[in-house]
């Protein structure tokens, strides 16, 4: 049993790292993998090479790996917090809510003449302002949750909350200058690729950390598969892991979502699909499994997003929706038929 | 028993109830080493509320319980896990959840930060999972049990948490005739042969009478305990028929109904 779950988790590591190389060959200028592999390392004999490499696709790889593992992560942790096989960042709202905080943000600045555009605190400002947004929405449907049990009425409210979000952001737009409302709906359509090399420095760090303290927590959730009561009565302290998923769901699917855009779907399918491969429950094995193959499926649909020609980009929320979205009816199919 | 009785659960002038309603009053009992307990009682009197409460899921009106002597609520959660496991109404059916994984969380006040079993813990999930008769459902999936089954696994996790008070919820609701009997003569001979203290709440009266040394009965807010054959013999069971068409029955230790 331990032996299949080896041997899974390696095919599944294998095909990662070939689509991290693919990801990275795909794109406007047509570059083999050859040519990718010697300007990583520094030794293209095309200088333009190794710039398109460093600053375009090293960054643009990067950050759909850890993007798609940061959603992968949350979802996984949302889905057992809230004992709901359709919990996630996108459904339950979190990223509805970063979303207006970089609304607020991004439309807001110039609305009081302050440009941040550019600037070193730009990209700071919009992360926090995601973290801001994202953690008011989680204590909101923490509040919600203590009270209703039912798991359609939350994830109806999630809804609300995305739309609500939505129509906030509307106002925004219609009160902002048009550079400003470009540039904010330019990011709503989840765009891996904006991302710059001096990014990185901010999203690698937070998304390690949000990673880290869900590797912490893999014992707490695999407690709380029991339900919180179960789960207190084994010596779980509920308060300090729900502070600990709320910290790391923050960080991971807020920090994506000012870099990239809301992007859908991934947080709740990558834990179903794992569920599918390796057959289990056990956190130790979902955790390590989603943070892959979540950064798997993402380097597939940024691969995806540019196939339909080499200049022309889908945005990256259309690929993730078209495969997120089956995944999801099938689960509803199942849980409506055994409930 | 001649000897001093020493009190594992102690419940001093506990009071238990909601912030609209009243379970109980002043409760003063204590529950002892090696005896098996029945926690008897009508619907809503409070029997759930009082074990989840020497559980430390619930807070006491007022009054406070002791442990060993020490405060429960002076105590942290882990303290907690290795004095006192329970075995909840909860219903686990967590699709893919195999039962010796559930089993195995028992463990979890003693493993290291991600829950690795060693040799010691495998041999203590491999005795709970013997005792309850389930050793051959290990490799199964909880959302593929039958509900007796799933209550002997959540019943082998108590087990293998491995503490010396076990408290139940209603453990025999869901369980057919012979069932109820083999996990109530589990639960008895663990007392006994262990010295665990067990208490279990429960509705069924003959396998009450039949199985335990002691019987805890809440009845109109107020606290009845004794040794089963006292409680037989001072007409207390008697109080929990008071104002229907039965009465308890002594001689036979059964419900008849009332001769007008």
């Amino acid at each position: 049993m331990k032996k299949r779950n080896g041997i899974l988790m390696l095919a599944i590591s294998v095909a990662v790292a070939v689509l991290a190389l693919a990801d990275m060959a795909t794109g406007a200028a047509r570059l083999s993998i050859a040519e990718i592999w010697r300007g990583l390392w520094g030794q293209a004999a095309d200088e333009s090479v190794r710039y398109i490499v460093m600053h375009f696709r090293l960054p643009k790889t990067v950050t759909a790996l850890l993007s798609g593992a940061a959603l992968s992560a949350a979802g996984l942790q949302m889905q057992t917090l809230f004992r709901n096989p359709l919990a996630g960042p996108y459904v339950l709202g979190v990223s509805s809510g970063a979303s207006l905080g970089v609304a607020a943000f991004v439309l807001g600045m110039p609305l009081l003449g302050i440009s941040a555009h550019g600037t070193w605190w730009g990209a700071i400002g919009m992360v926090g302002a995601a973290w801001i947004g994202a953690a008011a929405i989680l204590v909101i449907i923490m509040a919600v949750t203590t009270r209703i049990k039912d798991i359609m009425a939350v994830l109806i409210l999630g809804m609300m909350f995305g739309s609500a979000a939505t129509a906030v952001v509307e106002i925004l737009q219609y009160m902002s200058p048009e550079g400003a409302v470009k540039s904010y709906v330019v990011w709503t359509m989840g765009s891996l690729g904006g991302v710059l090399l001096s990014d990185l420095r901010i999203l690698v760090p937070v998304i390690a950390a949000g990673l880290a303290i869900s590797i912490a927590l893999i014992k707490p959730l695999n407690m709380l598969l029991l339900g919180e009561n179960y789960a207190r009565t084994m010596g779980l302290d509920i308060k300090a892991t729900r502070l600990g998923i709320f910290l790391s769901t923050i960080l991971l699917a807020g920090t994506v979502t000012a870099f990239c855009g809301p992007i859908g779907f991934i947080g709740l399918a990558v834990p179903h699909i794992v569920r599918m491969i390796f057959r289990e429950a056990d956190h130790r094995t979902l955790m390590p499994a989603s943070i892959l193959t979540g950064g798997g499926l993402m380097l597939l649909c940024d691969i995806a997003s540019q196939l339909p020609s080499g200049d022309l980009t889908l945005p990256v929320n259309t690929v993730t929706a078209l495969i997120g979205i089956p995944v999801i009816i099938a689960v509803i199919l199942r849980t409506r038929k055994t409930a | 028993m001649e000897y001093e009785r020493i009190n594992t659960v102690q419940l001093h002038s506990l009071t238990l109830g909601y912030r609209d309603r009243l379970l109980f009053e002043g409760a003063e009992i204590g529950f002892g080493w090696g005896e098996f307990t029945a926690l008897i009682g009508r619907n809503g009197t409070g029997k759930s509320t009082l074990l989840r409460t020497i559980a430390a899921l619930a807070r006491p009106l007022g009054g406070y319980i002791t442990v060993e002597g020490r405060r429960l609520d002076a105590m942290t959660r882990r303290e907690i896990a290795e004095l006192i496991s329970f075995v909840s109404t909860d219903e686990v059916r967590v699709e893919n959840l195999k039962v010796s994984d559930v089993v195995g969380l028992g463990r979890a006040p003693y493993t290291n930060w991600v829950g690795s079993l060693t040799e010691r813990d495998r041999a203590q999930v491999e005795r709970a999972l013997r005792l309850v008769g389930m050793e051959s459902f290990s490799g199964k999936s909880m959302d593929t049990l039958s509900d007796g089954e799933r209550q002997r696994v959540m019943i082998a996790r108590a087990l293998a948490q491995d503490t010396p008070i076990i408290l139940l919820d209603e453990p025999t609701a869901f369980l057919d005739l012979p069932n109820k009997y083999e996990i109530c003569l589990l639960l008895r001979e663990l007392a006994h042969k262990e010295g665990k203290c067990i208490v279990f709440s429960t509705h069924d009266m003959s396998i009450a009478l039949e199985m335990c040394d002691t019987i805890a009965m809440i009845e109109g807010g107020r606290f009845y305990y004794g040794t089963t054959e006292m409680l037989i013999a001072d007409g207390t069971l008697d109080r929990l028929f008071a104002d229907t068409a039965l009465a308890f029955d002594p001689a036979t230790r059964n419900v008849r109904l009332r001769h007008g």
